[in-house]
């Protein structure tokens, strides 16, 4: 049976032990066929409140969230706000009130500032969902992944992983790393020196898997049974951390040439939105081997499985 | 007035006294240390199992008046400085307006005297409006009262003007203080950069931020001959350039801060913005080097980088919330829980960090017991146990990253030339 999965929030995939990372995909599975169906609701959580507070630019998973959070027959309600809460004036206690006020049961925050879902945590009763905060975590995201791939590969355990591109800035990076590794993957890291923040691979810690830094982005891809690529920002460039959006391409970028490289029956993630001709080719994008697609289909069923997970873990 | 302070041990490593004995004073000045001393007509402090020292000298606070009074003023200030044992401590010049020229030095000496507490020593700006261009009037200032010069916190980048800035100052007598920080390489840095700041995606500073500018400011002391003092130095790197610089014969001194001899980058772990300052909390590696530089003198004082915010300006994202901790009331407990009753260091080394060798470093009068100074004493029970409660503070501010850790060693009273401004 299933391990007990009682917590009051999702602040990370760090946090987490292994079962309880396989409790939630395990409960995916039985909320995925929701949305198959010609009626996609089921009244799971009815009468309850969740508030979607981002405060960074996000169409895709601020969607993705709404929909789940639908599909259970919670009211759902968006708060965008384009600037964090310190050119408001407001202190994240404030926030924090004000939010508590409205009796939500669960928050779903984004927050360029990483850290924001910890601290508010402590703050309200409601659980709190992180969608994302600064360079931290994305913890849903993670899972996305992860189900993803075990979707296709059957299990995680001994998967040879790359993640390409822009880690330092990267979320999903850190959140997929420890996820994989915690399951037993052997994940390798290549982008430029640049975008590679110092002692990541100190991040695995004493988990199952393994962590490895390459040397260049052919060495991580050789052999991955997966092959997950990251966006890059044109910003970066401003700032000195590579010459071009062409010699980066060139560089660091997925083609089939280089996917040739892997595994034959290697799988392709991206976590969106994708810059064609960037990072990743059109090609790639719409291979047979690219399930950035299937991503996004599933991270309706992890968010949905995650709402229940937390605003029933009294009632299941 | 006599005060006979009885039976206490003096520790004393500036005149190198380290016994039981009594302390006379009288009319403000110490009048003989001794055993036996006549009692007759004097009042009797009964020390008996307590530390008599020096009063502690702190090179490094922000008082944060004029300009910011609601954080701290100079007599809430002076009062945290007392209640943790210092009878002087050295005001930073980031004051709004900046203590660039000798009408706010003479302002903040004048709020010094009202408060009659600490002694407080204005420190000026080496540039104007710590804008990093233009000298600040240094001889004006020291003759109104200022002992050293910095641009603490918005260190000088320009080197030229920096070599300025030393000879400068050493025609007038004054130290240099810098806050040793590079400013591009630590751009939007909010904690140290390393596993922890890989970690918690925040934006790290390289401990090479702070190590060249350590070289520069001893390659420029070389050149101008100046008297320079690395603030709170917090990386292995700066002890070691420190350390060269010293056996090379140079007039190079340094400071470090309870919190970098505490505690670790791995206490940013939970985004509690009380463990965001800077310099930031570094490695463990680190911490260790700065103990070793301790025990080995390198480091000449300890010194709290006391930095008063008001709660509503730390409760902000980590990313967002001001740089800076309290540290007058905490300090002593603080070092003697981390470095004595760990076995690391020796009491008398401690005492000789907050009295004698700060003392030196600026030119400060006190910082010992000798016979015929003001008598300023820190009395304090080295083993006493206590818990840091933010409320009770002092200080107008309560953003300390110890609160709630329990300490051994307090502060139980505190003379300025010989007049009681605590006792516990």
């Amino acid at each position: 049976m299933k391990v007990a999965f009682n917590r009051k929030d999702l602040l990370s995939i760090r946090e987490l032990a292994a079962e309880e990372i396989l409790t939630i995909l395990d409960t995916v599975e039985s909320f995925k066929q929701i949305s198959t169906r010609d009626i996609k609701k089921v009244p799971t959580l009815r009468g309850k409140t969740v508030i979607n507070l981002f405060f960074e630019a996000s169409t895709r998973t601020r969607t993705s969230f709404e929909i789940a959070a639908k599909r259970m027959s919670a009211d759902s309600i968006n708060i965008s706000a384009s600037n964090s809460s310190v050119s408001k004036g407001e202190t994240l206690i404030d926030t924090a009130r004000n939010l508590e006020a409205m009796a939500p049961d669960a928050i779903v925050i984004r927050h360029p500032s990483a850290g924001v879902p910890q601290q508010l945590s402590g703050m309200v009763g409601a659980s709190i969902i992180n969608a994302g905060d600064g360079a931290h975590e994305h913890p849903t995201q993670a899972l996305l992944d992860a189900y993803t791939i075990r979707e296709r590969k059957g299990s995680l355990d001994g998967l040879q992983v790359a993640i390409i591109g822009d880690i330092s800035h990267s979320r999903v990076a850190r959140s997929n790393t420890h996820l994989l590794t915690k399951l037993g993957c052997h994940v390798r890291i290549a982008g430029p020196r640049t975008l590679i923040p110092p002692d990541y691979e100190k991040l695995a810690g004493d988990s199952e898997g393994s962590l490895t830094v390459c040397d260049h982005i052919d060495d991580a891809i050789s052999g991955s049974d997966v092959v997950m690529m990251l966006r890059i920002q044109r910003e970066r460039m401003n700032e000195a951390f590579f010459p071009s959006i062409k010699e980066y391409s060139i560089q660091y970028g997925l083609t089939l040439k280089r996917l040739a490289l892997a595994a034959p029956d290697c799988i392709v993630l991206h976590p969106g939105p994708v810059n064609r001709g960037v990072e990743i080719s059109s090609e790639v994008v719409d291979s047979s081997r690219s399930l950035i697609l299937d991503q996004v289909a599933n991270g309706v069923a992890v968010r949905m499985a995650i709402l229940f997970l937390l605003v029933e873990r009294n009632v299941a | 007035m006599k005060l006979l302070i009885a039976g206490g041990r003096i520790i004393d490593p500036g005149q190198g006294i380290d016994k039981v004995a009594d302390l006379l004073i009288q009319d403000g000045r110490v009048s003989a240390i001794g055993s036996g001393l006549s009692t007759s007509d004097a009042e009797i402090f009964e020390a008996r199992g307590l530390i008599i020292s020096p009063g502690f000298i702190d090179l490094h606070v922000h008082l944060r008046e004029p300009g910011e009074e609601y954080k701290e003023t100079i007599r809430s200030g002076a009062a945290a400085a007392v209640a943790g044992g210092f009878t002087s401590i050295c005001a930073m010049p980031n004051t709004d307006p900046v203590n660039d020229n000798a009408s706010v030095t003479r302002f903040i000496v004048d709020k010094a005297r009202e408060a009659a507490l600490a002694r407080v020593y204005p420190i000026g700006a080496i540039t104007r409006g710590s804008a990093g261009v233009e000298l600040a009037e240094m001889a004006e200032m020291k003759e109104a009262g200022a002992v050293a010069v910095s641009d603490d916190g918005r260190p000088v980048m320009n080197s030229q003007v920096m070599r300025h800035a030393m000879e400068y100052a050493r025609d007038h007598g004054l130290v240099v203080v810098d806050h040793c920080q590079d400013l591009d390489l630590a751009a939007g840095g909010a904690m140290h950069e390393g596993r922890y700041s890989t970690l918690l995606g925040l934006k790290g500073m390289n401990g090479a931020a702070e190590e060249t500018q350590v070289a520069r400011d001893i390659m420029l002391a070389g050149v101008t001959g100046a008297r320079v003092h690395i603030a709170h130095i917090s990386t292995a790197g700066s002890v070691e350039l420190v350390r060269r610089a010293k056996q090379e014969g140079m007039s190079v001194t340094c400071e470090v801060t309870p919190h970098h001899l505490a505690l670790t980058d791995a206490a940013v772990e939970g985004f509690d913005t009380n463990t965001k300052m800077s310099p930031p909390l570094r490695s463990e590696e680190d911490r260790a080097a700065l103990i070793e530089g301790v025990r080995d003198g390198t480091i000449d004082a300890i010194a709290t980088d006391h930095a008063p915010h008001h709660m509503d300006e730390k409760m902000l994202e980590y990313d967002h919330a001001p740089f800076g901790v309290v540290g007058l009331e905490t300090a002593l407990g603080v070092v003697l829980t981390t470095l004595y009753h760990s076995g690391l260091v020796e009491l008398s080394r401690i005492v000789e960090m907050l009295t004698a060798r700060p003392a030196r470093a600026f030119s400060l009068p006190g910082g010992n017991l000798s016979v015929g100074s003001d008598a300023d004493v820190t009395i304090f029970d080295p083993s006493l146990e206590w818990t840091v409660d933010p409320r009770q503070f002092k200080s107008k501010s309560r953003n300390t990253p110890f609160a709630g850790w329990p300490l051994r060693g307090a502060v139980v009273a505190t003379f300025v030339a010989g007049r009681a401004v605590l006792r516990q």
